[in-house]
């Protein structure tokens, strides 16, 4: 992919690489996608007509957030491990992102399963439910999918497929990653800090 | 056969001829304000049309290849930053004061509360009849309204408060004010003030399902005199004839009354239109077919013969029953 | 890129010679294969031309089908009190019209000569991402044949099926589980939802493409300026569809999964679905116009033999409105009950978008001015196009006129102005497009002449049935009802718009014929049959798999003008 830019397009190609530019281009598609979830959340808050009420039956989840952003440090640690040519340390990192993303998850499910069966609290609830579902679910689903790409490179890795050529390729994979997190604060604040 | 089709439709459904609906034949306040604002902006389309416009056409023929023409290429212009400026700030500056004009206008015409001594009345859309609630005089109508007359000098306008039981419709009544939508969970307002007596028709605006074709408006415009008479009348009980009071308790055993009410008899029901007045409306079914006892006979049988799709269903009555029915219901002056 | 501040520039008249080209390659000649070789090949393509020409030949069907839904509705309303159609196959049928010729012929048509077109304009070899480029294809063929399945499959084939009938926008609660049983809407959403990652990916790949496979000195100010265009159109769609799929995918978990955001019951609200859609809405109708002026931006110079007047200002003007496309949506929801701010607002903005759109034209105005017009056939089709879009721009500066749109809000006037902009203003320019590269794209020359029958005739019908619309919309004609009494006085002027159907569709017919007997002809058309200036002209026609035997190096924005005279290349003046 690097190749194909400084030697067979000239200078006036832009200082980024198709895969850069391909991965803007869809953070920024996904960006707008949960710009919408959020600004219904915001919209309905407090609008819900009876049931659960987010004061009543949310709480910070600071142990589920530490295990998300800490796994954007581990992965950026894995890949300028790459870059060096020490694949244990890369496919090392690349574990402990797969594991702290998998955690998270994990803390999701214990969350949802109180909500559900002990408060009572589902999509067709009420707009609390049908916003905090919606919003919280799609954000989880782009977990699920960053850790299944996630856990292909790391089986490669252990494998020994990997080198240090790949690394680039890699950071794209790692932007993703980052933008999971990014809107996991964005859903934090709105969520847990703003909504409660 | 689309020709017998269509008279036979004019035949059935046109009662009083109406004047077209036009945005420039105002009748009222909001409906004048509005179409000269109107004028005011086409004047201003229309002179950038005849100037740009113009100078297109100017362009493309003055400048066509002729035929004898040798094929040197004319001289490449690239830009002006002098006709640029002018032709971005000239349209701004037109821009603003349309603007100006525009806020001011809405300003005027958009009013969230009932001026005082206004008439106010409940507009509720259904699929697909509208059903009308005067809660100044208590009493509730369907599909035609009466509003009075709103002499400039004396004004009395009318303020509707929009509401909607099921999707969202739309008030348009063109020769007397703008549109506004009817929104389910939301109170929408509307105003009118009306200068002339007489019949205006309209329609819902907003797309609301098979039948939105099917729910038209008529509203009449009365002296206060005339106004108040009918007024009246609405407020009455249901008219009850002891030589049709078989037909009426007829009419009280169907399951009608779950769904229409006539004020003073067993039939309470909200979903349908009130009935009580029923003869006093010049058209049935929200203005698909004339109403007179041949219509309505037809209507009872089966509405879809009017209005396909219309959520009335047909009562499955044998048709002696209908026509006693009927015979009840055109005594509902 | 250079200061927007140039002197006026003058040069004489100069000697246009013809070009030798040596290095041209001529198109393989067909190969004796079977037709499941033929079909495999185009089935597996990954190759830009190729998927371009898919994606232009299935929007061009869609645009068959949406045509004949448009005329039996014409048909039906050609007559007070018609009953040639039920209220409810009048229902669906401006359903589907709607949803095809926004999302099956409009979508594709213009991500089918972004496809085609960008690679050869910038000297590349193909787009970015091939395989997604293919992946896109698919899907938005996928999405389009599950929406038209609808007809058939939709509550089983007894009653021939229902199509959605909730209107392309489908407003909520309308189109609410309570109020749309079955499963006709859900066609609807999912039909879209697919076709719209066709587009998401279309646009990535243009603007991936555009941005780091431009060839050797071409800088983004040398760019053609369809390319800008498209990478305008392409931000657009990255932001404003993913909205559209956000608000569909709420839908649908309320239909089945009992959520509560288009619920009136619960306290949801009816007009949020129109805020999430309008904000994809407008914007896509820029989407869906801005390539129309892409196309025109190309043509337009090369039939009045100048260079396009202000380049600069064509791509602060276009950017502009992207931006603005923005803030403009509750335009469309004037009269459902917004606070006065709010209303003066949209009205403000809207009127605003007017001025950068104002320039482009003024623009294309100022190039034709002192040219030596040749009115071929694309010339014509954009000739007409810059007067049609001037009234559709004025009505839209009426409808921005809050009070005056107050009336105008959902009545004919506003299909008049809509379809103005689309069929006046896209369509036109999009037959221009067809004419001026379907030699590149085939090797053969469309017959001019009936081209020529093309235009007029379709000009007269597109005029009789929507310059016509405006009245009934001003006499108080709401849209989308499927027949009005005899006593409104709108008989006349639905006749008059029905009757435009049938010269539109002789139009159409000539157009079919055009096609087909260009490719039986086979007239060559040569590397650059309009003498034009861009790089798709410097290869042959069609162009080989891989474009260019050498990488093209740019100097100018007009890379064969300065190959047709180097005595006075453009790179000395800009």
């Amino acid at each position: 992919m690097t190749e194909a830019t400084a030697d067979t397009y000239g200078p006036e190609a832009s200082g980024w690489s198709r895969g850069q530019v391909g991965m803007m281009s869809l953070i920024l598609a996904e960006t707008s996608f949960f710009a919408v979830f959020l600004v219904a959340y915001l919209f309905y808050l407090g609008r819900s007509l009876g049931g659960p009420y987010p004061a009543d039956v949310l709480e910070l989840p600071i142990a589920a957030s530490a295990c998300l952003l800490s796994s954007s440090l581990t992965i950026m640690w894995a890949i300028r491990g790459l870059e060096r040519g020490e694949s244990a340390r890369f496919a090392a990192g690349m574990a402990a992102t797969v594991a702290l993303g998998a955690t998270f998850l994990g803390f999701t499910a214990l969350e949802w399963n109180e909500l559900i069966f002990t408060h009572g609290l589902t999509l067709a609830t009420n707009l609390f439910g049908t916003t905090y579902y919606s919003l919280v679910g799609f954000h989880a689903a782009h977990v699920v999918i960053g850790l299944l790409l996630l856990s292909g490179v790391l089986l490669l890795a252990l494998r020994g497929h990997v080198d240090r050529e790949h690394a680039e390729r890699i950071e794209l994979l790692s932007w993703y990653w980052h933008f999971v997190d990014v809107v996991w604060i964005a859903v934090f604040t709105v969520v847990y800090v703003i909504g409660v | 056969m689309i020709l017998s089709n269509v008279l036979q439709r004019v035949a059935a459904g046109s009662p009083v001829r109406v004047r077209t609906p036009a945005i420039f034949d105002p009748a009222s306040a909001p409906a004048n304000e509005i179409a000269s604002y109107a004028l005011l902006v086409i004047g201003i389309c229309a002179a950038l049309f005849l100037v740009v416009g113009g100078l297109t056409f100017y362009a493309l023929l003055r400048f066509r290849a002729r035929p004898g023409d040798d094929e040197r290429e004319p001289p490449q212009i690239y830009a002006s930053s002098q006709i640029e400026i002018a032709w971005t700030v000239v349209p701004i500056v037109i821009v603003f004061l349309l603007a100006l004009v525009t806020a001011r206008t809405i300003l005027v015409l958009q009013k969230d509360e009932a001026p005082i001594g206004s008439l106010e009345i409940t507009a509720i859309g259904h699929q697909w009849w509208w059903e009308f609630h005067y809660p100044e005089y208590g009493f509730t109508t369907a599909n035609e309204l009466h509003i009075p007359l709103s002499d400039p000098s004396d004004p009395w306008p009318t303020f509707l408060d929009l509401q909607s039981q099921d999707v969202i419709h739309s008030f348009w009544v063109p020769r007397l004010s703008g549109k506004t939508d009817v929104v389910p969970n939301r109170t929408n307002h509307l105003w009118m003030a009306p200068t002339q007596p007489g019949v205006y028709v309209g329609q819902c605006a907003e797309y609301c399902g098979t039948q939105h074709a099917g729910m038209l408006l008529r509203v009449v415009v009365e002296s206060r005199a005339d106004f108040e008479r009918w007024v009246e009348r609405q407020r009455g009980p249901a008219v009850s004839r002891a030589s049709l009071a078989s037909e009426q308790a007829l009419f009280e055993a169907t399951a009608c009354i779950s769904c229409h009410r006539i004020r003073g008899t067993r039939a309470q029901g909200r979903f349908g239109p009130d009935l009580t007045h029923l003869m006093s409306r010049e058209t049935l079914g929200a203005g698909v077919a004339r109403n007179d006892r041949s219509n309505l006979i037809q209507w009872v049988a089966s509405p879809d013969h009017f209005k396909p799709g219309a959520l009335m269903p047909a009562m499955q009555l044998p048709p002696d029953q209908v026509e006693r029915i009927v015979d009840y219901l055109v005594s509902l002056e | 890129m250079s200061a927007i501040d140039r002197p006026t520039i003058d040069r004489p008249a100069i000697d246009r010679p013809a070009i030798d080209r040596p290095d041209s390659i001529p198109s393989e000649p067909p190969n004796e294969r079977s037709w499941t070789g033929v079909l495999h090949e185009w089935v597996t393509t990954v190759d830009h031309k190729r998927l371009g020409i898919l994606y232009i030949g299935a929007g061009l069907i869609f645009f068959l089908i949406g045509g004949l839904e448009a005329a039996a509705m014409r048909w039906q309303l050609a007559f007070p009190g018609n009953d040639a159609l039920s209220p409810e196959e009048f229902n669906r049928l401006f359903t589907m019209h709607g949803t095809t010729m926004v999302f099956l012929v409009g979508m594709p048509i213009i991500t089918g000569f972004g496809n085609y077109l960008i690679p050869l304009m910038i000297g590349a070899r193909d787009m970015a991402f091939p395989r997604l480029n293919a992946w896109g294809f698919w899907m938005f063929l996928f999405g389009g044949l599950l929406l038209y399945f609808s007809y058939f499959g939709s509550t089983g084939l007894y009653g021939a099926g229902s199509a959605p009938d909730v209107g392309w926008f489908a407003y909520t609660p309308l189109s609410g589980k309570a109020f749309s049983r079955g499963n006709a809407t859900d066609y609807w959403i999912l039909g879209i939802l697919i076709s719209g990652f066709g587009s998401m990916s279309g646009a990535i790949n243009m603007l991936t493409t555009s941005f780091t496979m431009r060839c050797k000195g071409m800088t983004l100010a040398r760019m053609p300026l369809l390319v800008w265009m498209m990478v305008v159109v392409s931000l657009l769609i990255l932001i404003a569809m993913p909205p559209l799929t956000a608000a569909q995918v709420m839908l649908l978990f309320d239909r089945f999964l009992g959520a509560h955001f288009f619920d009136t019951q619960a306290g949801g609200d009816a007009v949020l679905w129109q805020h999430f859609f309008w904000f994809f809405g407008h914007p896509e109708v820029y989407i869906l116009m801005i390539p129309g002026f892409a196309y025109a931006s190309e043509i337009i110079p090369v039939f009045s033999r100048k260079v396009i007047f202000g380049y600069s200002a064509m791509v602060a003007a276009t950017v502009m409105i992207g931006l603005l496309s923005f803030g403009v949506w509750a335009h469309h929801m004037l009269a459902v009950g917004m606070n006065r701010g709010l209303n003066i607002w949209f009205g403000a903005i809207t009127m605003l978008v007017g001025v950068p759109t104002g320039i482009k034209l003024f623009n294309w105005i100022a190039t034709l001015y002192g040219g030596k017009i040749r009115f071929r056939v694309p010339m014509l089709f954009c000739a007409a196009f810059l007067v049609q879009f001037l009234l559709a721009g004025l009505t839209g500066i009426m409808l921005a006129a809050v009070p005056f749109d107050w009336q105008l809000t959902d009545s004919y006037f506003v299909v008049a102005h809509f379809h103005y902009v689309l069929i006046g203003g896209l369509l036109f320019t999009i037959f221009a497009a067809i004419y001026y590269w379907f030699p590149k794209m085939t090797g053969f020359m469309l017959d001019e002449k009936l081209g020529r029958w093309h235009f007029w005739l379709f000009l007269a019908g597109f005029h009789l049935t929507f310059t016509t619309m405006h009245v009934q919309g001003m006499l108080g004609m709401p849209r989308r009802i499927y027949t009005y009494p005899a006593d409104r006085g709108w008989d006349l002027w639905n006749l008059i718009s029905s009757l435009g159907v049938i010269f539109q569709a002789a139009g159409v017919l000539c157009f079919a014929a055009a096609v087909v007997l260009a490719l039986r002809r086979r007239e060559p058309a040569g590397d650059d049959p309009w003498d034009a200036w861009t790089l798709e002209w410097a290869t042959s026609s069609p162009p080989p798999a891989y474009n260019f035997a050498e990488t093209p190096v740019v100097r100018s924005r007009r890379p064969l003008w300065d190959e047709k005279h180097p005595e006075d290349p453009d790179w000395k003046y800009e």
